[in-house]
């Protein structure tokens, strides 16, 4: 267990067991966006603060659950991870190679290893190409085939491995459902033959029975090329499900990171445990007992976010401390990080 | 192309549209060969004053003009002059227009400045800008259609950029990139053929209006020169006598109608033949 430390936030980087290095570490991550105003003469009057230096670590086959409410940047994150949106700050390390300072050309290379889901499977497949060109276009990029033939035989291939019929090649993306559009993103997410995929909320778009039918479809999978997952979500029974850690944002930053069952179990900051309370138990008894602690307010604006601790306008258990300094991580527990001063 | 058969008979519109375009351009190409004479018996120069203005008859299907001209075989011939403006025009634009839309759609650094200069030559109105433009370069065919090309051209480059900033957003381009796709795979294979749908129904009404634009410099006397016939300046020539001998006007009005018509539903037909979620499902 190493830990990184830096003025503003500390990142708790974990080893891996067998190569003594994370698969990805990710340090003081930070994506700005300036806000510009005036027509001609543009000047910057702001930044919003999207991602706010957020650090942690994935191992190989590991998933780890970003979670948080509408706003708090985990998009961006995951965005900013996979470097399709600049950082503004910060290290990202995967597979030992430092991705921020990379030139393009090295990237495109790189994504070979790196692919991502979206959340929207209508809005995330070409119209205008078949399912079997979309499936196989990373391969084409990379030059990953040495005749047509090996081609149709790995698109097929791809397409049975996530639960489509190889006879579907030809059709159009339209044609299609919205729960085998996502498996068509899956398997083109899949098809470079990645270490990482960014699933971007890629169930929330669903009903809730193919909500199921597709997360085991990507837990298989992850057994079966050893995946690695970051998992962005809202949906915390979805994240628990799935997650071997789970990472709590808000307003840009992590507030507690934890193991699966350490976070659902023993929730610290007063955030995760605002959010914790707001998953129904399925037990009507138990449901009628449940203690629901509801936030006043709305998360506050990235462009002007409060001072010290970013949750102290809307926390319970608030102090005047908490508006002075930014609180760090801290490990409370065995891989337990919290960033309140009030734990 | 597969299923171009199936794709006319299941388009009513797009079938007849090809037809009429399609008979239009066999009566401009014969026009141009020694079989001119076979469909228009006339030469379309040919004064005999005697004969001016004479009604539509038996000899003369659509009349003569002021000057004794068969204005049937000045129609056919005409159709020459007006269907090789319409093409080059929808063709030069159509490609400039993708070219200057894409760029600046999706790099947008020159962006701003380009499209003020568009917006600039969008404020004149188009017919003043092209008659101002032909009066100084001289009245030729290349002329006018480099001129209409001129005019056009912001149009087009305006409603492929405008795409473009659409689909730069959406989530299967960025997806493109996150695959490791290069800037000109995205751009070729995953922009431009999305923005086919509006280009092509704009190349269709472009097609359509070059013929007027060139008819309507015709009519104002600096378009093709009157001793090459085309539609515009017959009715031009017309115009004094519509009220009494309206024939002169009326058949290349005509023609010149019924192309812009047929332009306008292939344009129709084909974006709907080119799309995926039109094409008919399995």
């Amino acid at each position: 267990m190493t830990t990184a430390t830096n003025a503003s936030t500390v990142t708790p980087v974990k080893a891996d067991v067998t190569s003594g290095q994370p698969l990805l570490a990710v340090e003081g991550l930070k994506v700005h966006f300036p806000v510009n105003r005036g027509f001609i003469l543009q000047r910057t009057v702001g930044h919003v603060k999207a991602v706010d230096g957020i650090g942690f670590s994935l191992k190989h086959g590991e998933t780890l659950g970003l979670v948080g409410e509408s706003g708090s940047g985990k998009t961006t994150a995951g965005r900013a991870i996979l470097q399709l949106t600049k950082p503004t700050a910060g290290k990202v390390t995967f597979e030992g190679q430092e991705l921020t300072t990379m030139k393009p050309d090295a990237i495109r290379k790189m994504r070979r290893r790196m692919g991502i889901v979206f959340q929207d499977p209508y809005g995330s497949l070409n119209p205008r190409m078949t399912a079997g060109n979309i499936v196989g276009e990373p391969l084409i990029v990379h030059r990953l085939f040495t005749s047509k033939a090996e081609y149709r035989e790995k698109v097929a291939e791809l397409l049975q491995v996530v639960g489509l019929s190889p006879a579907m090649a030809n059709r159009y993306p339209h044609e299609f459902s919205g729960g085998q559009r996502q498996r068509l993103g899956v398997a083109r997410a899949l098809a470079a033959r990645p270490s990482l995929i960014v699933l971007d909320e890629p169930v929330s778009a669903l009903d809730v029975s193919i909500q199921a039918q597709v997360i085991n479809l990507l837990q298989d999978l992850q057994e079966q090329f050893n995946l690695a997952y970051i998992f962005i979500a809202h949906d915390l029974s979805v994240v628990r499900h799935i997650s071997d850690r789970v990472a709590v944002m808000y307003l840009g930053k992590i507030v507690e990171i934890a193991t699966r069952d350490e976070i659902y179990k023993n929730p610290l900051h007063p955030y995760t445990k605002a959010l914790l309370s707001a998953v129904p138990a399925p037990d009507p008894v138990l449901e009628r007992k449940r203690e629901r602690i509801v936030l006043k307010g709305d998360i506050p604006s990235p462009l002007n976010p409060p001072s010290g601790c970013v949750f102290h306008t809307r926390c319970p258990i608030a102090i005047d401390d908490c508006k002075g300094d930014v609180p760090p991580l801290r490990e409370v527990g065995p891989e337990h990080w919290v960033a309140c001063i009030r734990v | 192309m597969r299923g171009t058969g199936r794709a006319l008979r299941k388009n009513p519109n797009l079938l007849a549209g090809t037809v009429i375009l399609t008979i239009m351009a066999l009566i401009a190409i014969i026009t141009v060969t020694p079989g001119a004479r076979l469909v228009a018996r006339y030469d379309p120069q040919a004064l005999a004053v005697v004969h001016r203005l004479e009604q539509p008859s038996a000899s003369h299907w659509f009349g003569t003009d002021r000057l004794g001209r068969d204005i049937y075989a000045r129609t056919l011939h005409g159709a020459k002059v007006s269907l090789v403006v319409a093409v080059s025009v929808a063709l030069s634009v159509t490609v400039i227009g993708m070219t200057i839309g894409i760029t600046v759609g999706y790099n947008r650094t020159a962006d701003n400045l380009v499209m003020r200069v568009m917006d600039g030559m969008m404020s004149f109105p188009t017919l003043v800008l092209a008659l101002a433009l032909v009066a100084t370069l001289g009245s030729s065919l290349f002329n006018v259609v480099l001129v209409i090309c001129i005019v056009d051209t912001p149009g087009m480059t305006r409603v492929v950029r405008g795409v473009v900033l659409s689909l730069r957003e959406r989530s299967y381009v960025e997806s493109a990139r996150a695959i490791g796709a290069s800037m000109p795979r995205v751009l070729f294979r995953h922009i431009a053929p999305n923005t086919l749908a509006p280009v092509i129904i704009q190349a269709s009404v472009f097609f359509a209006g070059a013929i007027l634009t060139e008819a309507a410099l015709g009519f104002l006397g600096v378009g093709t020169p009157e001793y090459i016939p085309s539609w515009g300046n017959i009715i031009s020539a017309g115009r004094e006598y519509v009220t009494i001998n309206f024939w002169i006007s009326f058949f290349p009005g005509l023609f010149l109608a019924l192309t812009v018509l047929a332009a306008n539903l292939v344009g129709d037909g084909l974006r709907d033949v080119l799309d995926p979620r039109l094409r008919g499902a399995t």
